[in-house]
C-alpha cells in the first residue's frame, strides 16, 4: 500500500522579480512611475529570512511559535534563517544564476561581470553543485528583441535579461517563458532539497515524475501542453525518470496524491515523486492593499514542494486509498457542500468520524497577506467551517467549536502562490507529528476555482487521509 | 434596517466564505431583484 515518505519545501525570495507578477506588471502598464512607489515597500533578505510564516514554512520554527506570537506578523521578526528541517530560503541571486542553468534555449542572458559570479553561487550551494554552463546566451537586442525582453535587476544592478523567442506567438514571449522557467527552478530547487533530505532513497531508479504546479507551458499549437515533470527530471539528471504534469488549479497536488498512491499500489511504478514549482504571476497579487496598509510587499517568495510517494514502511504517512475525498459535479458549491464531499463522505466509508482526526491541512494562507486586502483568515474561515460541519453531524456540542479548531488547526503561514498553500503546506508539520508519536490521523483538503478559467461555474476541490505507520 | 425589495443588486461570492449563489438566494427572498451573481477566488 502507498504512503507518503517525505515532503520538502523551497521559498525563493526574489523582491526585484515583483514588477512581474500579474497585478504589479498591469499596474505598471497603466502608470510606469508606479514601480516608484512599490519599491521602498520590498523586502531586504534578512527580513524575508527572519519572517516567521516563512521559518514554518520550510520547518524552522513551529506552527505553535507562530500561534503565540502577535500580528501582525511582519512586525516581529526571528533571528533570520536559510535552512530548516524540510526546507530552504534561497535567495534571489541564485534564483537567477539557476534560470541561466535551467535555459537549454538561449533565453536567459547575465551580464559579464555577474556570470562569474552566478557560477560560483552554484558551486557554492548544496543544492545546485551539479549545475554550471557552457556558453554565454547572447545580449538581448533591446527593447525590439523578438518575443520582448524583460530585464533582471538585483536592487538597483542590472544583472541580465530574458527575451521571448517568436515573433508573434503569444506562448512564447518572454514573459511568459520566465514565468515557466522560474516554475522550473524551483520546482528542480524542491526536488533537490528533497533529495537533500532521502538521501539513501533510490534517485537513479525513480521511474516516475507528476507536476502540480499553475505555469502553463507549450507554444501557439498547444499553449498549456505542459510536461513539466520532464523537464525537471532532465535538469536534475533522474535518467531513469519520465513524468507527466496534472492540472486542478490549486488543488492539483491533493489531486495528484491518490494518482500517485495509485501507481504504487498498481504496481505500475515503485515510486512516484511529486512537485510543484513556484508561481511568477502572483507575486505582488495584493500589492494595492499592501501598499495602503503601508506594509512591507509580503508577496516576494515563490513557494515549491516536492514530496516522494512509495510503499508502505515504518515512519511514513499511509495513505488510505478507500477514503479520497472528491467533490462530484452535483455536490454543490456552497462550503458546506465541499466540506461533505471532500470530508464527512469519505470518512463515513471508513466508519471514522471528523473527531478522529487529529489534524486538518486546509487553505493554510498567511493571514498577514490576506487581511489588509479584505480576504479575512482563510485557514481560521476553514477551520470554523469544518467544526460546524462536526457539530452539525451531532459529533460534537456547539461549544466545543473553539476547541474543535484549535486541536485541528495551523496558523496561516503558507505564501499565495496557488498549489502552495491548499493543504500540501501542513504535510511537513503533520508527518513529523506522525514520527514524533508514532501514530495519527490527518486530512489534507485542498479546494480549486476552477470557474476562473470561463468554462464552468464549478468549483472543485480533493482530499486525502493519511495515518501514521 | 435595509430593506431590498426591489433593489437591484449585484452579488460577488467567496470562494472561502459564502459562494454567489446561497447570496442570491437569500436575497431573492428578501426582494430583491439580482442581475448579476459571481463566486469569486480572493486568493
Amino acid at each position: 500500500m502507498a504512503a507518503i515518505h517525505g515532503i520538502a519545501y523551497i521559498l525563493a525570495h526574489v523582491p526585484d522579480l515583483v514588477r512581474y507578477g500579474s497585478k504589479p506588471y498591469r499596474e505598471a502598464v497603466q502608470n510606469p512611475t508606479w514601480l516608484e512607489v512599490f519599491e521602498p515597500h520590498l523586502r531586504t533578505s534578512e527580513a524575508a529570512r527572519s519572517y516567521l510564516p516563512h521559518q514554518v514554512f520550510i520547518g524552522a520554527e513551529s506552527p505553535e511559535v507562530l500561534k503565540a506570537t502577535p500580528r501582525p506578523w511582519h512586525r516581529h521578526l526571528a533571528e533570520p534563517v536559510s535552512r530548516g528541517r524540510w526546507g530552504w530560503i534561497i535567495e534571489e541571486p541564485l534564483v537567477y544564476a539557476l534560470l541561466r542553468a535551467a535555459d537549454v534555449a538561449q533565453l536567459v542572458w547575465l551580464e559579464p561581470s555577474f556570470e562569474d559570479q552566478a557560477r560560483d553561487l552554484l558551486a557554492s550551494h548544496p543544492l545546485t553543485q551539479a549545475l554550471t554552463w557552457s556558453q554565454p546566451a547572447p545580449r538581448p537586442r533591446g527593447p525590439n528583441e523578438v518575443g520582448g525582453v524583460l530585464p533582471l535587476q538585483w536592487g538597483n544592478r542590472l544583472v541580465g535579461a530574458v527575451r521571448g523567442d517568436h515573433q508573434t506567438d503569444e506562448a512564447l514571449t518572454a514573459g511568459v517563458l520566465l514565468e515557466n522557467l522560474l516554475s522550473k527552478v524551483t520546482g528542480y530547487l524542491a526536488i533537490q532539497a528533497l533529495r537533500a533530505l532521502l538521501p539513501d532513497y533510490p534517485w537513479g531508479a525513480l521511474p516516475y515524475l507528476i507536476g502540480t504546479g499553475e505555469e502553463a507551458i507549450g507554444d501557439r499549437y498547444q499553449r498549456g501542453g505542459g510536461n513539466l515533470a520532464k523537464a525537471v527530471a532532465h535538469m536534475a539528471s533522474l535518467q531513469q525518470a519520465t513524468g507527466c504534469d496534472v492540472k486542478a488549479f490549486c488543488a492539483a497536488p491533493i489531486h495528484a496524491i491518490p494518482i500517485a498512491a495509485g501507481l504504487v499500489d498498481s504496481g505500475i511504478y515503485p515510486h512516484v515523486v511529486l512537485f510543484g514549482g513556484g508561481c511568477l504571476a502572483k507575486l505582488g497579487m495584493k500589492v494595492l492593499s499592501h501598499l495602503r496598509a503601508d506594509m512591507p510587499i509580503l508577496e516576494d517568495v515563490l513557494g515549491a514542494f516536492a514530496m516522494w510517494v512509495g510503499p508502505d514502511q515504518p515512519g511514513t504517512a499511509h495513505i488510505r486509498r478507500e477514503a479520497v475525498g472528491r467533490h462530484p459535479v452535483g455536490a454543490g458549491a456552497q462550503p458546506q457542500a465541499i466540506y461533505e464531499a471532500l470530508v464527512a463522505d469519505p470518512l463515513r466509508r471508513v466508519g471514522l468520524t471528523m473527531r478522529d482526526i487529529d489534524r486538518f491541512g486546509v487553505e493554510m494562507h498567511n493571514p498577514d497577506i490576506t487581511e489588509p486586502a479584505g480576504g479575512g483568515d482563510i485557514p481560521r474561515t476553514n477551520y470554523r467551517t469544518l467544526a460546524a460541519l462536526s457539530i452539525y453531524h451531532g459529533e460534537a456540542s456547539r461549544h466545543e467549536l473553539d476547541a474543535l479548531v484549535d486541536r485541528w488547526s495551523y496558523p496561516g503561514f503558507s505564501p499565495t502562490q496557488g498549489h502552495v498553500a491548499a493543504a500540501v503546506p501542513a504535510l511537513g508539520w503533520i508527518l513529523e507529528e506522525f514520527r514524533n508519536h508514532g501514530a495519527g490521523r490527518a486530512m489534507l483538503v485542498a479546494k480549486g476555482s476552477l470557474f476562473l478559467g470561463r468554462m464552468t461555474p464549478q468549483s472543485d476541490g480533493s482530499s486525502v487521509l493519511l495515518e501514521a505507520q | 434596517m435595509l430593506s431590498l425589495r426591489g433593489k437591484r443588486v449585484i452579488v460577488i461570492g467567496d470562494r472561502d466564505g459564502v459562494p454567489g449563489p446561497a447570496i442570491e438566494v437569500c436575497l431573492r427572498a428578501a426582494g430583491a431583484e439580482v442581475v448579476h451573481a459571481v463566486t469569486e477566488c480572493f486568493v
